[in-house]
């Protein structure tokens, strides 16, 4: 296998790509995000809404939190705080972005405002942001992690709230409504996800 | 005052705890249950965080202004967790390689947060640091339940001592040690502790 920096610009996005979204999925392999996927992923509607609000937050971020870290946080020698700087950027990037879409587009604000304040908070956002650390990746690649992070969560809980929306249907044991059924439901799930394991090393 | 401190320590363990009632913080429950050693180093991280992050909220309670509180109490918990996060680097660097990434997700873990706003911005900073601490605590009950069954099934081993003669008698479940072993766990504990609720509320 060829190591990061000697494939193509273009190769290398798409393989981080794909292995973020798929082979390391965030919420199935990695668990994040749990949070606000049991509670949002009812409907295909409102889970797809948080969907595409946290594809652009985890990749505008992981964009983001990596210049901060590279080119502050380094040369300073301040790597210990990473974790306040980045919830920082993060808290602030969500909040600047509520206030441009309740500017510019009132639909797009209906439809997308009320998950943001949740973003902050979702686990997904700064994992990514953490794990990002790990690999030695240059900036594009950071941001191709991010984005494929943000896709394999929104596949996940588009997905999670599809099979919801049939189970409430049927007949289940008291106890087991609710977080229950929807925890094995992602269990079965994260043993789909397993299949494409070992598709992808990096 | 004694048996109000032991009615918040017993709604934190049992009537109200974390995990399986409200359904909060589990992400991190589950990524770092596959091994006791690491669940009990993500335990005391919680803990830890959770009480000092209450108390500091409720000494705090009357300055804070209520328009920026959430961002504030964000910056009370990083710096508590950024601590933690030294503190296990320093003790256990190869535990941390491990957990690492997690332990800085305590930040996002929705109890701490959720229990400075619901009970430490309204409450005196000892019963707040008792409310931390309770939570903490029902939080690793459920954690350390769910770390033994899967290190015992998953490796046969337990603290990474292997169960006496285990070639012999265990076959090991794999599955334990993935994922979905972690979520079908904390799905079946939830049932139980549910199906339980239910029976008492309809009595």
């Amino acid at each position: 296998m060829t190591p990061l920096s000697d494939m193509s610009f273009f190769a290398s996005f798409v393989l981080i790509f794909v292995s973020a979204a798929f082979t390391d999925n965030i919420l199935l392999a990695r668990f994040l995000g749990m949070c606000s996927c049991l509670g949002v992923s009812k409907k295909v509607d409102t889970s797809l809404g948080l969907g595409v609000a946290v594809i652009f937050v985890t990749a505008s971020t992981s964009a983001l939190n990596y210049l901060v870290y590279q080119y502050m946080l380094v040369p300073l020698g301040l790597q210990y705080l990473r974790l306040i700087i980045f919830i920082v950027v993060i808290a602030a990037f969500v909040q600047l972005v509520e206030m441009v879409i309740e500017r510019t587009s009132e639909k797009l604000y209906n439809s997308l405002g009320i998950f943001l304040p949740l973003i902050t908070v979702n686990c997904a956002i700064l994992g990514i942001s953490l794990f990002m650390l790990n690999k030695p990746y240059n900036f594009s690649q950071a941001f191709a992690f991010g984005l494929g992070g943000g896709f394999g969560w929104f596949l996940a809980i588009t997905l999670i709230g599809a099979i919801r929306e049939r189970i409430n249907e049927s007949a289940l044991p008291r106890g087991l409504e609710g977080p229950g059924i929807t925890l094995i439901i992602i269990g079965i799930m994260a043993l789909g996800f397993i299949g494409f394991s070992g598709m992808i090393k990096i | 005052m004694g048996s109000s401190y032991t009615k918040i320590l017993k709604d934190g363990l049992l009537d109200e705890n974390p995990i399986y009632r409200q359904v909060l913080g589990i992400c991190s429950a589950l990524a770092v249950t596959n091994l006791l050693t690491n669940t009990l180093f993500m335990c005391f991280g919680v803990i830890f965080t959770a009480s000092l992050t209450n108390f500091t909220v409720s000494l705090l309670r009357q300055h804070i202004p209520t328009r920026i509180r959430m961002i504030v109490q964000v910056i009370i918990i990083a710096s508590y967790v950024m601590m933690i996060d030294i503190l296990i680097k320093a003790v256990a660097p190869d535990i941390h390689r491990f957990i690492g990434p997690y332990v800085g997700l305590i930040i996002t873990n929705c109890i701490i947060m959720g229990r400075a706003e619901a009970f430490a911005s309204q409450n005196r900073p000892l019963p707040s640091l008792m409310d931390g601490l309770a939570c903490g605590l029902g939080y690793s009950a459920v954690l350390i339940a769910i770390a033994v069954v899967r290190e015992i099934m998953g490796f046969g081993t337990l603290l990474g001592i292997a169960l006496p003669a285990r070639e012999l008698w265990w076959t090991q479940w794999t599955i334990m040690v993935m994922p979905p072993g972690a979520f079908f766990m904390l799905a079946i504990m939830t049932w139980f502790a549910r199906a339980k609720l239910v029976k008492q509320e309809a009595s």
